[in-house]
C-alpha cells in the first residue's frame, strides 16, 4: 500500500465501530483534521493484535485542533491534539 | 461503544501525582513480560488485544500490573506453553508456602 | 483523601475514580492478591520448562532498573547546547539517542521541542505507550485514567494540576501516542542558564519537563 496522503491534506476520521483491537480512539472518530506528516509505512495493529498475517500500511500524525473535537472547550483557538493514524481510517476530504 | 480502555475524552477527576514506587512483584511482572516480548512468544499487540478484552469490571478492578499478570496467564494457555491445571497447582502450592512462611519469596523459583 | 483515612501509613494511595491505581502491594504486605500469587506462580513454570530462564528474568530487571529520566536529560542537555545534535535529533532521534548508547530497537522516537509559541505534553489514551528507553517506567499518573482521560480535552486544567500555567498565546500540543511512534518533549532552556556546562544543565531537567506536564525552572527557583 502506498501513501496517498501528504502534509496538508485536509482528512476526516472514519466513523466506525467494528469490533477488535483498534488503536484509533473513540473521541477521535468522525473529526476533521490535517496531516501533518506521514511517518512510514507500519504493520496494520488490528491484525497483529490476532497473529494474523499483515502488510504494511502508511502512518500519518495528524493534527486536530481542540475547538473540533470539543464544542465547549474553552482554552486557546490554537490548541491542538496530534494522533498517529493509519490511511485505512482517513478520508480525504 | 469504547472498549474499558479508550478513555480519552472522558473524566476521571484530578490527577494525583503521587509518586508510587514500584514493587518488586510488579517489576518482575514487567521483566518477565519483556523477554517474554523478546523472544517473540506475544507481542505487545496481543497484550494490549488480551487487556482490553477482558471487560470493564475486570479493567477497573485489577491494577496495571494484576492486568499484565492476567493477560500472561490466558496467553501462555492459549498459546498451549502452560496448562490452566498446571497454573492452578501452584498457584495452590504458592499459595501454601506463602501461609507457610508468611513470605513469597519472591526471588525463589530459579532452579 | 482525608487524614484520618491512612491505612497503610507509608504506602497509602488515592486510588482513582477507576480503581486504576496501582495498589500498593509492597513487600512487606501480608496480604497477596491472588493477582501476585498468580505471577510468582507463572514466573516458576515459565522457568522451569525453559520457556525463560532466570538469568535472562534478572537481567531485564536489571536493564529497566539502569534507565532513569537522566538518559533523556542527556539528550535535553546536548540538544540545548549542541545546535547540530539539535538538528539531528529532530530529523532522525533514534540515531540521535543511539549517540549516547540508547538504543531503541523496537519504536520510533520522535523529539517535539516547546517553543515560545508551543508547549507539547505526551499521553497515551489507550494504554501506556512511553518512551522507556529514554525516562524509564512510566509513573502511577501517567497511567491511570485521570490522565489519560482529561489531558486530551482539558490539557491546560491538568496543567495546572502540575502547578504549570500557560499564556493563552502558546498553543497546548498534546500528543496521543496512538501507534509506533514514542514521544520525548524537548523543554524550553530556561534563563539564566548562559554559562552552565552540559552536565549542569542536566541536572535541571526533570522526567516531568520531558512529559512536558512541567516546564524547566531556572536555577534560582529550585
Amino acid at each position: 500500500m502506498s501513501a496517498t496522503l501528504k502534509a496538508g491534506d485536509i482528512v476526516r476520521v472514519r466513523d466506525d465501530y467494528p469490533i477488535g483491537h483498534i488503536r484509533t480512539p473513540v473521541y477521535i472518530r468522525g473529526k476533521t483534521g490535517r496531516v501533518e506528516k506521514y511517518f512510514g509505512d507500519f504493520g496494520n495493529p488490528e491484525t497483529l493484535a490476532y497473529c494474523l498475517p499483515t502488510d504494511d500500511r502508511p502512518l500519518y500524525k495528524v493534527r486536530f485542533l481542540q475547538s473540533e473535537l470539543w464544542p465547549t472547550y474553552s482554552g486557546s483557538a490554537r490548541d491542538s491534539v496530534e494522533l498517529d493514524l493509519y490511511e485505512h481510517w482517513l478520508e480525504k476530504v | 461503544m469504547r472498549g474499558p480502555h479508550d478513555v480519552g475524552g472522558l473524566d476521571f477527576g484530578p490527577v494525583d501525582p503521587a509518586e508510587h514506587e514500584l514493587t518488586f512483584w510488579e517489576k518482575q511482572i514487567d521483566a518477565i513480560r519483556a523477554v517474554i516480548g523478546a523472544k517473540g512468544l506475544v507481542t505487545t499487540h496481543e497484550n494490549r488485544r488480551t487487556i482490553e478484552q477482558m471487560g470493564n469490571d475486570i479493567y477497573d478492578t485489577l491494577n496495571y500490573y494484576e492486568r499484565w499478570t492476567a493477560a500472561l496467564q490466558r496467553q501462555m494457555v492459549d498459546k498451549g506453553i502452560l496448562a490452566q491445571d498446571e497454573i492452578d497447582a501452584r498457584v495452590a502450592q504458592v499459595r501454601k508456602r506463602l501461609a507457610d512462611t508468611g513470605e513469597l519469596e519472591l526471588n525463589a523459583g530459579s532452579n | 483523601m482525608s487524614d484520618h483515612d491512612h491505612h497503610h501509613h507509608d504506602h497509602d494511595h488515592d486510588h482513582d475514580h477507576g480503581h486504576d491505581h496501582a495498589h500498593p502491594f509492597q513487600d512487606d504486605d501480608k496480604v497477596h492478591s491472588y493477582y501476585q500469587i498468580l505471577g510468582q506462580a507463572m514466573k516458576e513454570l515459565l522457568i522451569e520448562k525453559g520457556v525463560v530462564t532466570a538469568d535472562e528474568v534478572r537481567a531485564a530487571l536489571e536493564r529497566r532498573d539502569g534507565i532513569t529520566p537522566a538518559n533523556g536529560s542527556k539528550v535535553v542537555a546536548r540538544a540545548w547546547t549542541d545546535p547540530a545534535y539539535r538538528e539531528r535529533l529532530f530529523k532522525d532521534a533514534n540515531a540521535a539517542v543511539a549517540e549516547f548508547g540508547i538504543d531503541m530497537p523496537t519504536t520510533h522516537l520522535v523529539a517535539v521541542e516547546n517553543t515560545e509559541d508551543v508547549h507539547n505534553v505526551v499521553v497515551c489514551t489507550l494504554c501506556s505507550c512511553y518512551p522507556r528507553d529514554l525516562l524509564g517506567l512510566p509513573p502511577a499518573w501517567y497511567k491511570s485514567k485521570a490522565y489519560r482521560s482529561r489531558v486530551v480535552h482539558e490539557p491546560r486544567a491538568v496543567l495546572e494540576e502540575f502547578g504549570t500555567a500557560l499564556p493563552d498565546d502558546v498553543e497546548v500540543r498534546v500528543h496521543d501516542s496512538t501507534a509506533d511512534m514514542r514521544y520525548l518533549v524537548i523543554p524550553r532552556r530556561p534563563a539564566g542558564t548562559h554559562g552552565m556546562s552540559e552536565e549542569q544543565l542536566r541536572a535541571l531537567v526533570s522526567r516531568d519537563t520531558m512529559i512536558g506536564v512541567t516546564t524547566v525552572q531556572p536555577p534560582s527557583a529550585k
